[in-house]
């Protein structure tokens, strides 16, 4: 029988398209296998890893770890590097073969790439960058109880349209993160969707789980010309890239630091190096040319989720807030107190950035010392 | 006025262009440092803003007079010596040749200027010559061979001449004529010999777009340079002259909606007595008249532009009318937004100190405010 | 060999942005723009256009008053614009979306030297997925993220960017190349071009001049063609005020460090 991507009931199990470069894996890939596994246990279902590269069997086994029953993997040398091409025949073939009624992938630039030919191939929904997934209604609505401004007590969560219990519900921010939405996918499988790096927490590691993972080798077909593109070279970026999003403690700077680039910078830095952290960047900072990229919070940078969020100098444009108003402790410096950055701040002092930072660092030495 | 969908595009893209390209950076350096930049000056022409009101023949854009007004206040509400950079090729510096210069004399000249690749300035102004320019005394005698005219003299406050390639300049042809009678009209190139320049003018504000006296020395030129009729070039001055009031009140406009954002964005910043000063109603009445001021002088102005463009004969004196009042608004605005700025406002860290020297200058060229109201006052009472 | 290039108008999410009771966006009070990767699409379209003399179309689905945008395109040297526009194109997610659009280049018509350049990603959805949709219908080669293009003959070198790096791509025409904005430095309008845009040709392609295409299907545009619904949408919390320290000396830096090691935050 053809494949049909409307014939729901034939599709089930949870999958994660496991992201691995140059043979090492995506950290991304252990959130997802986590979140996946959270999906997989609301459906009752089997979550399963779909693993391409060239000779990774030595990585698949990890997935296990976080939760995977069972790892596809699919060797080739025409898989080592990623082509658009090459990967999204294995997976859709693969996706044909088995049937997946869930899918996600990491919003890399590669997931980003991927998934969206997948999807169009195989006729079914996508949802990008999502930040929050659930199967299970109940959670869903928990969700919406501390996540939203939806009064959930008098909200009708039922419809006729599909099976609120069973679809699995995506929740993403749209509009440069003023509005947030969730979107389903009631007619077609698999519900597909990309999920944002460092926004789903990871599960503690299980050793038990890598013992029992199982690894599958399936058959699969892949020629030279199915691929239409040619990876001349694959180049890793020389600078050490600062790791905003594993980061406990983030000290972020802004356009505050106008006046005296290098100084605000260093004093950002000596703060981060105080509490242990890295040092991020507002967008302004970035279009600026102070900072690089890398360094870049906010709806066009990263999305973090530090223990302390440290703002100097952040007025807190929304953009800005969308990317690290879910850090756990948020504290806001800034000469102006109309910031909105102090609306979202747990706590705020009014100054001016270059006089408070360094008694901020004195204060944080002594007290440090005293405990 | 509601913009067509043309001049609101052109609005658009002048707006975008200046709020964009004009940092302040590049306005601090222009005026620290008084220079000229090319930078800046390529990339208006680029995207043909040096020969907007020039014809397409002649290599320009084709533009009317509203577009050249839209353009003078867009560019001078971020910063008027930029304004003026465009300006220039728009108003005096083609305006001659396309008023009385001959086809060859306009397929020669104008396309190197509508492009910003040479830059053409106009000298009217002598020591002893100002508003009353019939007191010419920069002489161009004929040649023994009659084939050109050997000029002397010496034309001041002459903006652009450091960069300009040619100067568009008015010469006594006929000594035994008096006043404006007897005066012909140039085109000199600046690299012949005997053309040398002053020192640059230390201004009060406008810097960036140097200021200096060109001098002539025995300077010789062929016949193909006198522009328009021997001995009849004073109207052509005149004329011109009514065509660079309407971009100065252009500008005008552009300073006094400089000044208005300046004051409305500090007077809500600003805290005094534990309230933003906009709410107390000395600010807030000062904002009022401002905003009044603004808006008049761009009725005025564009009104103008458009009686221009429809070759009205009331279009001269619209043009006076505009300048007149735009350019006094634009020294009201800018006094009252140092005022509502209070210290700040004194020093040059912020916007409006440069703001209040720069709108000085636009009440004094291009014929002073009195020169306008002479002009409006006569076409009633002659 | 001709360019094409999609291009989108969005609310500008830069400014305030209203949201209505109902946590539906407010679309009457926002301004609307070019979405900014997509100029940077067009820029590199007029860049190779420049170069190669070549001829530059700009596809846009959307109402009718998308129609000034495609003249500012024009005006900044676009010599065509086609806008996709009708009722049942309406509610339209990514995949039904690009197979709308897709159905339009290939009704306009791909040679073997064209190329299609799209803006990686609009601000309104951020979902970046209509360029690859676009590709994928139209079984053309894609390279998304592109930071760098050189064109030798009919094939494109691109440095395709990733967050750890970039990597080198080779990919023949036609084929369909998604951009960043450090790609280019987008140009503005010509002056020249505010006043010849208007006579520069705006084909309107409605449900007519597609219906007969094949991608074109009740079940697969619109709204009910649309494999994602919305279920809920919804503003994000406001959080509680947070505690605003009196003060910016010593005592204050020493009173936020203290409770920051009292809760053990630190």
């Amino acid at each position: 029988m053809a494949y049909n991507s409307a014939d729901i009931a034939a599709f089930k199990n949870v999958w994660v398209f496991c992201e691995q470069r140059q043979g090492k894996m995506m950290p991304t890939t252990f959130e997802l296998i986590s979140e996946g596994r959270k999906l997989a246990d609301e459906l009752g279902v089997e979550l399963c890893g779909i693993l391409l590269g060239d000779d990774v069997d030595g990585i698949a086994a990890e997935l296990g770890g976080y939760g995977a029953d069972r790892v596809y993997v699919y060797n080739s040398p025409l898989l080592k590097n990623y082509t658009t091409d090459a990967y999204t025949k294995v997976i859709v073939d693969a996706v044909e073969e088995f049937k997946p009624e869930i899918m996600i992938y990491g919003a890399s630039h590669i997931g980003r790439d991927l998934a969206p030919r997948c999807a169009a191939r195989l006729h079914t929904g996508l949802c990008a960058d999502c930040t929050h997934l659930d199967v299970d209604l109940n959670g869903y609505i928990e969700f919406l109880r501390t996540g939203s401004n939806v009064d959930v007590d008098n909200t009708n969560f039922e419809t006729k349209m599909f099976d609120v219990n069973t679809n699995l519900k995506m929740t993403r921010p749209a509009f440069g993160g003023h509005l947030m939405a969730t979107i389903v996918c009631p007619r077609f499988r698999p519900a597909m969707a990309t999920v944002r790096p460092g926004v789903m927490k990871r599960r503690p590691f299980d050793e038990e789980g890598v013992k029992k993972v199982e690894i599958v080798h399936p058959d699969f077909e892949l020629t030279e010309a199915d691929i239409k593109t040619e990876v001349v070279e694959v180049v890793k970026a020389a600078k050490k890239l600062v790791d905003l999003i594993g980061a406990e403690y983030i000290v972020s700077v802004g356009r505050g630091i106008a006046k005296d680039v290098d100084g605000g910078i260093a004093l950002a830095e000596e703060l981060a190096e105080v509490l242990g952290g890295v040092v991020g960047a507002s967008r302004a900072v970035v279009d600026a040319g102070w900072m690089t990229a890398d360094h870049q919070v906010g709806q066009t940078g990263k999305t973090v989720h530090p223990k302390v969020y440290i703002a100097l100098g952040i007025s807190g444009a929304i953009q800005h807030k969308a990317g690290m108003q879910e850090s756990e402790y948020i504290i806001a410096i800034n000469k102006d107190e109309n910031a909105p950055m102090f609306e979202i701040a747990n706590y705020g002092i009014v100054g001016d950035l270059f006089k408070v930072v360094p008694l901020l660092i004195q204060s944080i030495k002594d007290a440090k010392a005293e405990a | 006025m509601i913009l067509d969908k043309k001049h609101a595009m052109q609005q658009k893209l002048f707006r975008q262009f200046a709020e964009t390209e004009f940092t302040k950076e590049l306005q601090e350096e222009l005026d620290t440092t008084g220079a000229f930049n090319w930078d800046i000056h390529n990339k208006m022409a680029k995207y043909g803003f040096m020969g907007v009101k020039i014809p397409t023949e002649y290599g320009g854009a084709g533009g009317d007079y509203l577009s050249y007004v839209i353009m003078d206040e867009e560019l001078a509400r971020q910063n008027l010596v930029l304004s003026i950079y465009a300006n220039t090729s728009n108003s005096l510096g083609g305006g001659p040749l396309l008023l009385a210069g001959s086809e060859e004399q306009k397929k020669e000249y104008l396309p190197p200027v509508a492009k910003g690749e040479k830059i053409l300035v106009f000298g009217l102004t002598e020591p002893g010559a100002g508003s009353d320019a019939g007191g010419t005394t920069t002489t161009a005698i004929p040649t023994a061979d009659g084939e050109g005219f050997v000029i002397n003299g010496r034309k001041c406050f002459i903006s652009g001449a450091p960069m300009a390639d040619w100067i568009i300049i008015f010469a006594k042809t006929d000594l035994k004529q008096k006043g404006s009678r007897g005066i012909s009209m140039f085109i000199v190139d600046m690299h012949l010999p005997g053309v040398s320049l002053g020192a640059d003018e230390k201004k009060m504000g406008i810097k960036g777009y140097p200021t200096s006296d060109v001098v002539f020395e025995d300077v010789v030129v062929g016949k193909e340079c006198l522009i328009g009729p021997l001995n009849k070039g004073f109207q052509y001055a005149m004329k011109t002259l009514d065509g660079g009031r309407l971009g100065v009140a252009a500008m005008s406009v552009g300073v006094a909606q400089c000044a208005l954002d300046e004051a409305v964005k500090y007077a809500k910043e600003r805290k005094q007595f534990g309230r933003r000063i906009a709410d107390f109603q000395g600010i807030s009445f000062m904002i009022a008249e401002m905003a009044a001021d603004v808006e008049a002088a761009r009725q005025m102005t564009y009104h103008a532009a458009i009686l221009k463009d429809a070759n009205d004969p009331e279009a001269g004196v619209a043009c006076s009318k505009a300048k007149f009042f735009a350019a006094e608004a634009a020294n009201r605005c800018a006094y009252k937004a140092v005022q509502i700025h209070g210290g700040y406002g004194y020093i040059q860290e912020y916007k409006v100190e440069r703001l209040y020297r720069d709108a000085r200058i636009l009440s004094i060229f291009e014929g002073t405010t009195q020169i306008q109201q002479l002009v409006i006052a006569n076409s009633l009472l002659k | 060999m001709k360019i094409m290039v999609t291009v989108k108008q969005v609310p500008d999410t830069s400014g305030k942005v209203a949201v209505n009771e109902d946590g539906t966006l407010n679309r009457a009070s926002m301004q609307t723009i070019i979405n900014p990767d997509d100029l940077n699409a067009v820029e590199e379209a007029l860049t190779l256009k420049d170069e190669y003399g070549c001829k530059v179309v700009a596809f846009t689905m959307g109402p009718m008053q998308a129609e000034p945008m495609l003249r500012e395109l024009l005006a900044m040297g676009v010599d065509e614009t086609v806008l996709i526009s009708a009722r049942q194109f309406g509610g339209s997610d990514t995949y039904a979306t690009s197979q709308i659009i897709a159905a339009a280049i290939d009704t306009y018509g791909i040679d073997d030297d064209d190329i299609i350049i799209a803006g990686r990603q609009a601000i309104d959805g951020d979902t970046a997925q209509v360029g690859p949709q676009i590709a994928e219908k139209l079984h053309l080669p894609q390279v998304t993220y592109a930071g760098e293009v050189k064109k030798e003959g009919n094939t494109l070198t691109i440095k395709r960017m990733l967050e750890d790096g970039y990597m080198t791509v080779k990919v023949d025409t036609p084929c369909m190349i998604t951009c960043i904005k450090e790609l280019n430095e987008p140009r503005y309008m010509n002056f020249r071009g505010t006043i010849e845009c208007w006579e520069k040709p705006l084909t309107i392609m409605d449900y007519d001049a597609l219906k007969d295409h094949e991608l074109i299907d009740a079940t697969t545009i619109g709204l009910k063609g649309s494999p994602t619904n919305i279920y809920k949408s919804f503003a994000p919390p406001v959080k509680e005020p947070g505690m605003m320290l009196e003060g910016s000396g010593k005592e204050t830096t020493d009173k936020l460090a203290h409770i920051l090691t009292g809760k053990h935050i630190i």
